[in-house]
């Protein structure tokens, strides 16, 4: 196994480099540049002239590329042309906020999606799978902003039983260790702080979950449909084995391989940042600041973050997938 | 029977292993709880001390600030910061934009224009204990004229480099000379050129004051950084020292920023003792934050929400317009470059309707290129009234019986103070100029940078929609940075008006000055180059509880002077 881990590692590494060309090649051939996007409004031709050369951005791509790279392996993302700070403090600062997010969002998800897929399929053809269905398609169309939008406007300014924006009341005096608001509340012992942390991401992580949960429905009633007319499980039922054990053994678990590689799929988008929920909830997540990036032409973030997160993105792959040998022994990781 | 033997195997366990699990994460959070110590304070959470208000005033910030050492900001929200912390030896008189005493209780110019010796006022120290003096002053002068590297760059020192445009190791372009200790409350100035503006450019929040001990102790002036991109130094990012009624606390970023009553202040203390700038960027959340009660004001209120936001009782503040929007008119384009044609175009526009329909309440009409409360403002300037049929007889005059199509530049997704809804604009004045016979084809880019590098960095553009916020009571900052020179934007040549404001720009006798931008507003209306179309009016919104906040059209807006009722 640590072979395999070792190996998968490994191949990261041609990945990475053809990522960090393909990306730096990109970047750079965005429309505009930098010291448009710096100076706004105030920008004359000389002050941009100067803006580019003080950054470096007059020499040879090529020369450009090397020593970025040269950084990197030191470990030296560079800073942020927008803010002045270092694109690892950066991330290292918005990170804890979009995986709070994440794993509320995957809790919502996974805890209704599995249940009523699986709900869905046994009762195939009735009223729940229908309904099922209706919801998991009405999850995918409605746009995650409109629906942002709205569950705010009911349950925060309507019926304000939940807070609207950010990730903690402005005037809660809390102590920061991780910047994991819900764990330091909880590390410090101050559990007001954690409760207020944690009310803070009920609606941005509804919000965010509702995609992957119509996903995992989705995927999940397939899935056991599938396995539920399997020849084993037939098997089993003529053996007389009791519903319930077949239900638990055979069907939900050898149904659960595709769900959890969907599942997979989902963490690396989530954790990627959200930006409409991030924006519609004023919540300080990675996908907020990449946006403004995007807008900045803030080259050494956008090359940072995205690095970052393709690194991430497949070490949950592969954490997926060794998690495949654990549900079902039948896989071995190779 | 054999199978009913087999006891349910799987839900007992299954049952029992979420028990576990459960009570794991109990346990767990027992026992990490209280591991790290919290640095809480016991009496104070939430900042009511027993007052008869709230004392914690929770202003929705657009972002954060770009850094916390003005001189090295040109954007609003960090202005806005500083205004809390620092203080310049001038200030602004109270809802206008002329230069009133500040740490500076008056001062004097020499004829020549060259010197100014500030007399300063006396007690104040700054955050950290170290007094304001005179050689805090000439520290301050001396700090900025000595920049290098990376620290001169316009992007990094803006309102330096153009107001005071060379440094010690260019000291041929520098406007400033030396900076003189005449005792502990007397300091001289001297400048190497006249500059009319020096005074009222000293208002500007990069100019303040700001403590040497700390400047020195937290290396203010470190900002290399890597090569690749300027780095906030330590005092930028944590230890911003000023004079100003509060002090600075804390920063989390894209989050918060929170700043204290400064106890040893010398002037009024008001009602707010902690301000805590929140950051939320999207404007719709702002508003929603202010119904929901999460903060107690914000800025820049879109024109839309401002009549559901008073009707829920909300406070809506009004600015005194600084600012202009106008229709740029690209003379590279055979059609713009008719004077006929721009004269036409100038009487196709209502700008009253536009203003009814598109811009927020308080928008003044525009009849030149700066707001009325800038000196040269020029009350008998050649206007051109709303009179469609004299444009299609300009047009006809022009050789265009049968007008012309032409390339309307907008941006898109973007919210400026002079131009909250761009799209809006756009729509009414294409409706406008259609019924003259003059097509808009719409060529809508984002603001940044595709837009801005279209108008500002290309010829490739028709008309467009842009504007400026000033930034203090100065008249080339307005008309010199749009028609002081050759510029892509408006592509005109035009030596006599580029000479005139080149001159008006160095004259150290303000009267002498104010009537020769009088002269150029009545040159550039007879031009016609583009067309001012309004002044409009930022607003912003507060929560029941704010009885009072000192609005002023240069945004001097210091927090000490808000009222609070509850």
């Amino acid at each position: 196994m640590l072979r395999v881990i070792g190996k998968r590692l490994a191949l990261l590494v041609p990945t990475l480099i053809g990522l960090s060309i393909l990306l730096f090649l990109w970047v750079r051939n965005l429309p505009g540049g930098p010291a448009t996007a710096l100076l706004g409004e105030r920008a004359t031709p000389e002050a941009v002239e100067r803006v580019n050369e003080l950054y470096g951005f007059n020499e040879p791509i090529i020369s450009q590329y090397f020593t970025y790279m040269g950084k990197l392996l030191q470990g030296d993302f560079g800073t942020s042309i927008n803010t002045g700070r270092p694109v690892l403090e950066e991330f290292a600062t918005r990170f804890p906020g979009t995986v709070e997010l994440t794993i509320v969002a995957l809790i919502f998800a996974i805890g209704i999606g599995i249940p009523l897929g699986y709900v869905a399929a046994r009762y195939y053809g009735r009223f729940v799978d229908h309904g099922s269905v209706v919801l998991s398609l009405l999850g995918i169309t409605v746009p995650v902003f409109f629906l942002a939008f709205i569950l705010k406007y009911l349950f925060a300014i309507q019926w304000p039983i939940l807070p609207p924006d950010g990730r903690q009341d402005p005037r809660m005096d809390a102590t920061h260790v991780t910047d994991f608001y819900v764990l330091d509340g909880i590390l410090t012992g101050e559990w007001d702080a954690a409760w207020d942390a944690f009310q803070h991401l009920i609606l941005p992580g509804i919000a965010l979950g509702t995609i992957p949960l119509a996903i995992i429905v989705r995927i999940t009633r397939a899935s056991v449909l599938e396995v539920q007319n399997a020849d084993y499980v037939r098997t089993a039922r003529a053996k007389g084995l009791m519903e319930k054990t077949i239900r638990n053994r055979f069907i939900l678990r050898n149904a659960m391989l595709p769900v959890v590689t969907t599942i997979g799929l989902q963490v690396g988008l989530l954790i990627s940042g959200a930006v409409l929920t991030e924006t519609v909830f004023a919540f300080n997540g990675i996908g907020r600041f990449l946006r403004d990036a995007i807008f900045g032409l803030d080259y050494p973030v956008l090359q940072g973050f995205i690095i970052i997160i393709a690194i991430l993105y497949a070490v949950i792959n592969l954490i997926v997938d060794i998690s495949y040998s654990i549900i079902d022994p039948r896989v071995r990781v190779s | 029977m054999q199978e009913s033997a087999t006891p349910p195997r799987s839900s007992r366990p299954a049952k029992k292993r979420a028990a576990v699990v459960t009570a794991g994460l109990a346990i767990g959070a027992l026992l990490l709880s209280g591991c790290v110590e919290s640095q809480r304070d016991d009496e104070t959470a939430g900042g009511e001390s027993g007052a008869a208000v709230d004392s914690t005033f929770v202003f929705a910030a657009s972002s954060d600030p770009a850094s916390l050492d003005p001189a090295f900001a040109s954007d609003g929200e960090t202005f806005r910061v500083s205004r809390q912390l620092f203080e310049g030896l001038v200030g602004v008189e109270p809802g206008t934009a002329d230069p009133a005493p500040l740490l500076a209780e008056s001062w004097e110019t020499s004829e020549d224009g060259l010197s100014t010796t500030f007399a300063l006022r006396e007690g104040v120290t700054f955050h950290d204990g170290t007094e304001f003096n005179a050689e805090a002053v000439c520290f301050n002068f001396d700090r900025w004229y000595n920049w290098t590297g990376v620290a001169q760059a316009p992007s990094v020192s803006y309102y330096y480099n153009n107001l005071f445009r060379g440094f010690a190791d260019s000291p041929d372009a520098a406007v400033y000379e030396s900076c003189e200790v005449n005792g502990d409350l007397e300091a001289t100035v001297t400048l190497a050129q006249p500059f009319a503006g020096f005074v009222p450019a000293l208002s500007l929040p990069a100019f303040a004051m700001q403590s040497p001990t700390a400047l020195e102790e937290f290396a203010a002036d470190d900002i290399g950084g890597s090569a690749e991109a300027p780095a906030l130094s330590e005092y930028a990012e944590s230890n911003p020292v000023g004079t100003g009624p509060f002090k600075f606390d804390s920063w989390d970023v894209g989050e918060q920023l929170q700043l204290s009553t400064y106890e040893d202040y010398w002037g009024e203390q008001g009602d707010v003792e902690t301000i805590i700038f929140r950051v939320i960027d999207d404007p719709q959340a702002r508003t929603q934050a202010l119904q929901a009660g999460t903060v107690d004001g914000f800025d820049l209120v879109s024109p839309a929400d401002i009549p559901t936001l008073e009707d829920e009782g909300f406070m809506i503040v009004p600015r005194d317009p600084f600012t202009i929007l106008y229709l740029g008119l690209n003379h590279e384009v055979e059609e713009l470059s008719d004077p006929l044609v721009r004269e036409a175009i100038h009487h196709a526009i209502d700008k009253q309707a536009l203003i009814d329909q598109t811009l927020p309440e308080g928008t003044q009409l525009a009849t030149q290129f700066i707001p009325d409360v800038v000196d040269g403002y020029n009350d008998e300037v050649t206007t051109y009234e709303y009179d469609p049929e004299r444009a299609i007889e300009l047009l006809e005059e022009a050789g265009y019986p049968d007008g012309f199509e032409v390339e309307f530049n907008y941006p898109t997704n973007v919210s400026r103070p002079y131009m909250p809804t761009p799209e809006q604009v756009f729509t009414n004045l294409t409706d406008q100029l259609a019924a003259v016979g003059i097509t808009a084809t719409p060529s809508p880019d984002v603001w940044t940078p595709d837009y801005l590098d279209k108008i500002q960095g290309t010829a490739d553009h028709g008309i467009h929609l842009l504007g400026w916020t000033g930034d203090y009571n100065d008249t080339d900052n307005f008309i010199g940075v749009f028609f002081g020179q050759e510029k892509l934007e408006f592509g005109f040549d035009n030596p006599e008006l580029f000479a005139a404001l080149d001159e008006a720009r160095g004259m150290t006798d303000r009267e002498a000055q104010t009537a020769a931008y009088e002269e150029i507003n009545e040159q550039i209306a007879e031009f016609n180059p583009a067309i001012p179309l309004a002044h409009p009016a930022p607003s912003l919104a507060f929560a029941p509880r704010v009885d009072s906040y000192p609005a002023s059209p240069v945004n001097d807006e210091v927090f000490n002077m808000i009222e609070l009722n509850e």
